[in-house]
């Protein structure tokens, strides 16, 4: 199934290197796409995957390439790259609605960290990526610009909260994305849509400038068509970043020059608890598949127990539901976006913005996070949800003394239909079984396609690795991969 | 150290509404039994945390507190207290919804 409007970042780079094309005809090629087959009002697909275009910064930043290209300079790692920024981040005067109507009209005077380190090493932005609202949700319904379309099965939700970023990946909008990934919100929707996609460990990239939904699990990282593609992102977006406490200034590994590494002798963990109930038999069979695969490439397979996996949706949506209460406060109609008319006193103003601002999903979950917060429940829920992921981290910190990775699906099911399961929040939450672990124990994890079922939906599966270990979690993804291509 | 029970929790709609309130929402009459709905099925599916005993477990609020040992979390390097230009005020002030170019404008707050 190659499709010759899918580049990876190798591809741009040869061709704009030997004068094959231009950085300025690559990203006019990529708008024209978009045009035909993006806009909800477009005669082609209507995938839905972008919210605003930057056309002048994206044509500005492709001539600078285009210069550069022509003296013969040594063009950066992402130089003429064609990317796609999800709605979460802040990008200096484009909007920024995290997918909400609260925020209708807001456009940041700055640039978030990981958006200026993508555009200083040559990536041309083409603009902003539909998602969940507030990044709340597993299947981009949540968004109130529209629901996003799977470009691999178009009656399919792309996945969630990052949808939007790998429908443009996946539809070749754009040759990368940046997603953000709080409860599996980049490996899921890559898993559904076809495409890798990257959770960093918990620190090594950036945060500011991503408007928060639960700042102890949120995540910033890319979604991209290779593996390789996602190792050079990594590499531009690490680092330590003195506009984010929370960042580390652990030295960047060599993420690209890792994967020639031969993955031989690497302890390859599967976990029980990834393959019980519930799992779908087509990706369990393709799963055990890969185990093979891996295998037969010369890694030791080690049946491993993370014993505390069935706890870890009720833990993550009481710590990200808690902590969402908090952050979502800011939005009050007083500093940006939306303010609701004629509201006699200040509190009448908060509420009746709050209300007209609010998708159900985010109110629901405000609601949620706040009586597990409030006087009387604080020990109950929210006390005992950090205490449970304090097991569930210790169940990994335990499992890596022995392992290198661990690997087992991304999704119990492939992608569902648009609308299956819209009206059943707890029916939405537990697909998220398999991706919320990482999350709260701050591992990294990648998302790599393994396969499609019987009718053609794709397969993700997942490499987890331990903190900072991307370079072994890439390494065994690009084996996968090659495996999947021979 | 006491363990609360959440076992029979069992949010009634006057409750929904002192969330609510709590949380600053103000919520139509259709929005509220569908809320306590969901916030119902939610606890009683997250009340299967009590089956686990996590006496003396302690809380985790952060990734780096569980590896305490690893300087990488540790926010060894605070940056520097320095002073150094932020955003100018009037690129901030311009996405405010009132505003007179120096202050936010809210409706009146105290009356006399």
């Amino acid at each position: 199934m190659k499709n010759e409007t899918i580049l990876t970042i190798d591809q741009v780079h040869a061709a704009l290197t030997s004068g094959a094309t231009t950085a300025t005809a690559l990203a006019e090629e990529h708008y024209a796409r978009i045009a035909a087959d993006d806009s909800p009002e477009s005669t082609g697909k209507g995938i839905n995957s972008f919210l605003a275009l930057s056309r002048d910064r994206a044509l500005e930043q492709a001539a600078k390439v285009d210069v550069a290209a022509v003296k013969g300079d040594t063009l950066p790692a992402l130089a003429g790259v064609p990317v796609g920024i999800k709605d979460v981040l802040a990008m200096r005067g484009s909007v920024a609605t995290a997918g909400s109507k609260i925020l209708k009209g807001y456009r940041p005077p700055y640039d978030a960290t990981s958006v200026a380190k993508l555009e200083a090493a040559g990536a041309v932005l083409l603009g902003k990526l539909n998602c969940d609202e507030f990044a709340m949700g597993s299947s981009n319904e949540n968004s109130a610009y529209g629901a996003v379309k799977n470009p691999r099965a178009l009656d399919r939700v792309p996945g969630g909260s990052s949808g939007g970023s790998a429908a443009a990946v996946a539809a070749g909008f754009s040759v990368a994305t940046l997603g953000t990934d709080t409860g599996g919100s980049i490996r899921q929707p890559a898993a559904f849509c076809g495409v890798v996609g990257l959770l960093p460990t918990y620190g090594r990239v950036s945060r500011y400038g991503l408007i928060a939904f639960a700042s102890s699990l949120d995540r910033v990282g890319p979604v991209t068509n290779t593996v390789k593609d996602a190792a050079t992102v990594l590499s531009v977006l690490a680092g330590k970043d003195e506009l984010d406490a929370t960042s580390s200034d652990r030295p960047v590994d060599d993420y690209v020059g890792a994967l020639a590494k031969p993955v031989e002798g690497l302890r390859v963990g599967v976990p029980a608890e990834y393959f019980g109930e519930g799992l779908d038999p087509e990706i369990k069979a393709a799963v055990e598949r890969v185990i093979a695969q891996l295998k037969g490439v010369g890694c030791t397979i080690h049946p491993v127990s993370l014993a505390h996996t069935r706890y870890a949706v009720p833990t993550y949506y009481v710590i990200a539901t808690a902590e969402a209460s908090s952050n979502l406060s800011r939005f009050d109609g007083v500093r940006f976006g939306l303010r609701a008319e004629e509201s006699k006193t200040l509190s009448a103003m908060y509420r009746k913005t709050r209300d007209e601002g609010f998708g159900a999903e985010v109110k629901r979950r405000i609601l949620l996070g706040t009586y597990a917060l409030s006087a009387g429940y604080y020990d109950a829920y929210y006390r005992k949800a950090q205490q449970v992921r304090a097991l569930l981290t210790r169940d990994f910190l335990t499992a890596f003394e022995d392992l290198d990775v661990i690997v087992g699906p991304m999704t119990p099911t492939p992608p569902f239909k648009l609308g299956e399961k819209t009206d059943d929040p707890m029916a939405m939450y537990l697909g998220d079984i398999y991706s919320v672990a990482a999350s709260l124990a701050g591992i990294c994890g990648l998302s790599v396609p393994c396969g499609t079922t019987k009718d053609g939906l794709p397969i993700g599966v997942q490499i987890m690795g331990k903190h900072f270990a991307e370079s072994t979690v890439l390494r065994v993804g690009a084996a996968v991969e090659a495996a999947q291509t021979s | 150290m006491s363990e609360t029970s959440v076992a029979a929790a069992e949010v009634s709609a006057d409750e929904v509404l002192r969330v609510a309130e709590l949380a600053n929402l103000e919520l139509t009459a259709e929005e509220i039994p569908r809320m306590q709905r969901d916030l119902n099925a939610v606890l009683g599916y997250i009340a299967q945390l009590n089956e686990l005993d996590t006496t003396g477990v302690p809380a985790m609020a952060q990734v780096g507190e569980m590896l305490g040992a690893n300087e990488d979390f540790a926010g060894a390097a605070l940056r520097a207290d320095a002073v150094r230009p932020s955003v100018d005020r009037a690129a901030v002030m311009a996405s405010a919804p009132e505003s007179d170019g120096r202050f936010f404008k809210v409706p009146k707050v105290i009356e006399r």
